[in-house]
């Protein structure tokens, strides 16, 4: 039997929300009836607006989708003009103000507090400049990603970006596709390192030559099946299939049609498409891919470039593309480390200036929450590294910042246990200042994410940590589970557990202690991944212990039971939600 | 009134008529439980797996950890809350600080 959110999805879903959406925003919050909040909050979903945690009722976060975290020029100064005007909140977030927008890990942009009344404004501003949030959530074809700097990269030899571009216009308000089973996640990736995090989405694109007709030509190889949520990661698998990149989209009606056809709609738990790989097996599901979903003679799997794979590898590495790097055109692309993936809104504002300035205006996001702007001309790149800004947003920066990558966390999202952005930038802070990293070692990531759905994809990070709770002294706090050892490259691993339910503040001494028998016990040139790799679970256990430090949480206590854990008053019933348009609370009605 | 119950958004929290009742990323002390061998089980919630009623109870399967002992498991129906009115649908839901006793009656919130 259907679940009450395919019900829902039945009644009303994809394209004709908005005519909802944009009615209930004329009339006001309280035009929503109470006894359909739970329905039309789902649908929201699909036009990109996630109804915030409990205490903060009639906010919403809102995602826009920009595909390979392509930002045209212009479009960064109008995200940071929406931001600045619609998403400042009731009490500012300590470490970064009043308003700050999110770079999240599927290349996507993130506002909160968004009050519905003023969702007509910003869509109108949005759309006006080519930017839109349709699909950002829900269960149909999300945002694509890839490798940010398809077109403009070396290591390239297949410019995914028209491809992504194609399939976002294919995809994006098409019906055929817009009621899915849950979520499709799709990575295109042209280039030979790995970026494009094929690994881990539901359909990926990977490129690879293949011989036809007797010559030798360049496409992608298609896996399926990848995703890290509610502890059951899986990497995506081969279903030997390579297409050209003429043939790119029709493989992905192809496939997403046998989702929405087969994908379990009964629970939502098992919807993915990684648990119908999980039943089905790879040739199953070319099988049924060639079948019944393509209407052309599926070629088999190309060769293709996962030995070079070095991104998130573990080894010698490009980091994320912070940095400096020459395009093919002679300019320059630079990749700048944006702690957590957050900027607060004047800054925004101010590298869209520098971005125009400096650049094409164009700058692009990354799936490791940083940002590069592109098309740099060499003769002003030495001016625009010297521009204050890039103090903080650094294309150097040490690789503990570097490194650093958290989902939203208890500030606003229902299912994180525990808090994460602001604690995982003075996790940074504190292991900059205080813990030597191992000679040689330039990346090492650490990833934090709030809850089992994995938004942060702690299970590809050296150090892996994932919201828990215990007691301490009796009382409960907020913990974390460590995992080490995860990455991709050619050979993906997901992170061994290692610790479970160690208190918060002892983190950071855990991360101290473990990088010091590291150091101590490494072979020579031994990377922190092949460290791991080498040793079973009782030896991992005993690489270190959780301890204090001199470290200070100051969210230790149940950030969840707040209605903002930085508010000065944060008691439930201190909450001024649900506000009106103006922000003002409503009154709750008499009984 | 009927008394609409589901979970929401991963199982990160129980809807009641509506409107957010009983969230993920508590801990609930379970005793006479299937969970673990702990006695008392110190049981942190990280999703609720199904919702039932079995009237007046709200029921629901927990999934979580002890974190006495470790062990990770879905539990047994857990009265929730109750509906106080069923006129009015008013629904109170238990202390999450008491003890629970998981239980295998229940009656699904939707028919099978």
């Amino acid at each position: 039997m259907p679940t009450k959110v395919e019900n829902w999805k039945s009644e009303i879903y994809g394209s004709e929300i908005r005519e909802h959406l944009m009615e209930f925003a004329e009339e006001g919050w309280d035009a929503i009836p109470e006894d359909e909040h739970d329905a039309w909050f789902e649908r929201f979903k699909w036009w990109g607006l996630y109804h915030q945690r409990k205490g903060q009722e009639s906010y919403f976060m809102m995602r826009i989708g920009t595909p390979n975290g392509v930002l045209k020029p212009g479009q960064l100064e109008v995200v940071a003009e929406i931001a600045d005007e619609y998403a400042r909140g009731p009490v500012d977030n300590p470490e970064f103000g009043g308003a700050y927008c999110d770079w999240t890990t599927r290349q996507s942009i993130q506002l909160h507090w968004i009050k519905i009344e003023d969702v007509p404004e910003i869509f109108e501003k949005l759309e006006a400049n080519d930017l839109g949030t349709q699909q950002a959530c829900g269960d149909s074809w999300r945002n694509i990603v890839g490798c940010p700097v398809a077109g403009k990269d070396k290591h390239e030899h297949i410019d995914a970006w028209p491809v992504a571009e194609e399939l976002h216009e294919r995809f994006k308000g098409n019906d055929d596709f817009s009621n899915l089973p849950r979520k499709w996640k799709v990575a295109v990736t042209g280039c030979d390192q790995g970026c494009g995090q094929g690994d881990i989405n539901d359909l990926a694109y990977e490129p690879a030559t293949k011989e036809i007709d007797g010559e030798e030509q360049l496409g992608f190889n298609i896996r399926v099946g990848g995703g890290l949520s509610r502890k059951e990661p899986r990497f995506s698998r081969s279903i030997d299939v390579w297409v050209p990149p003429e043939q790119a989209a029709d493989i992905g009606a192809g496939m997403s049609a046998l989702f929405r056809e087969y994908g379990d709609r009964e629970d939502r738990f098992n919807a993915r498409i990684k648990f119908l790989m999980d039943e089905w097996g790879p040739e199953k599901m070319r099988e049924v891919l060639q079948e019944e979903f393509v209407d052309f003679e599926l070629e088999t799997a190309g060769e293709n470039m996962r030995e070079s794979y070095t991104y998130n590898a573990g080894g010698e590495e490009h980091g994320d593309h912070v940095g400096v790097h020459e395009q093919p055109d002679g300019n320059y692309y630079v990749g700048l480390d944006v702690l957590v993936g957050r900027m607060g809104v004047d800054d925004v504002s101010e590298l869209a200036e520098l971005a125009d300035e400096y650049g094409s205006g164009e700058v692009r996001l990354t799936q490791r929450q940083n940002i590069i702007v592109t098309d740099v001309e060499s003769d002003r790149l030495d001016e625009f590294l010297d521009e204050p800004l890039l103090e903080t947003y650094s294309p150097d920066p040490h690789p503990f910042m570097r490194g650093s990558i958290a989902c939203t966390g208890t500030e606003f999202c229902s299912l994180s246990i525990v808090e994460t952005k602001n604690r995982q930038v003075r996790y940074a802070r504190w292991l900059k200042d205080n813990v030597e990293l191992p000679d040689g070692v330039e990346d090492f990531h650490i990833h934090l994410s709030g809850c089992t759905a994995s938004c942060a994809q702690p299970q590809i990070a050296d150090i892996s940590l994932r919201g828990m709770k215990t007691r301490k002294d009796g009382e409960p706090v907020e913990a974390l589970d460590i995992g080490l050892g995860g990455g991709l490259g050619e050979n993906p691993q997901f992170a061994d557990w290692v610790e479970m339910r160690v208190p918060a503040d002892e983190v950071p001494g855990y991360i101290e202690n473990l990088l010091a028998t590291f150091e101590d016990e490494r072979a020579e040139g031994q990377t922190f991944r092949e460290f791991v790799a080498e040793r079973d679970e009782e030896e991992l256990q005993a690489l270190a212990e959780a301890e204090e430090t001199d470290y200070e949480d100051p969210y230790m206590h149940n950030t969840k039971m707040t209605w903002y854990p930085y508010a000065e008053e944060d008691d439930m019933g201190d909450s001024p939600a649900p506000t009106n348009g103006d922000g003002d609370p409503i009154a709750p009605a008499d009984d | 009134m009927t008394t609409d119950v589901h979970q929401l958004d991963d199982g990160a929290w129980i809807s009641v008529n509506d409107e957010r009742r009983i969230n993920v990323s508590d801990l609930w002390l379970l005793a006479r439980h299937e969970v673990c061998d702990c006695e008392i089980a110190d049981f942190l919630v990280e999703g609720f797996a199904e919702v039932g009623v079995d009237h007046p109870d709200i029921q629901a399967k927990v999934a979580g950890r002890c974190i006495a002992c470790g062990t990770e498991a879905v539990t047994d129906w857990i009265t929730v809350g109750r509906v106080i009115d069923p006129e009015s649908g008013e629904f109170s839901a238990v202390d999450v600080a008491s003890v629970h006793v998981p239980d295998k009656r229940h009656r699904l919130a939707r028919p099978e």
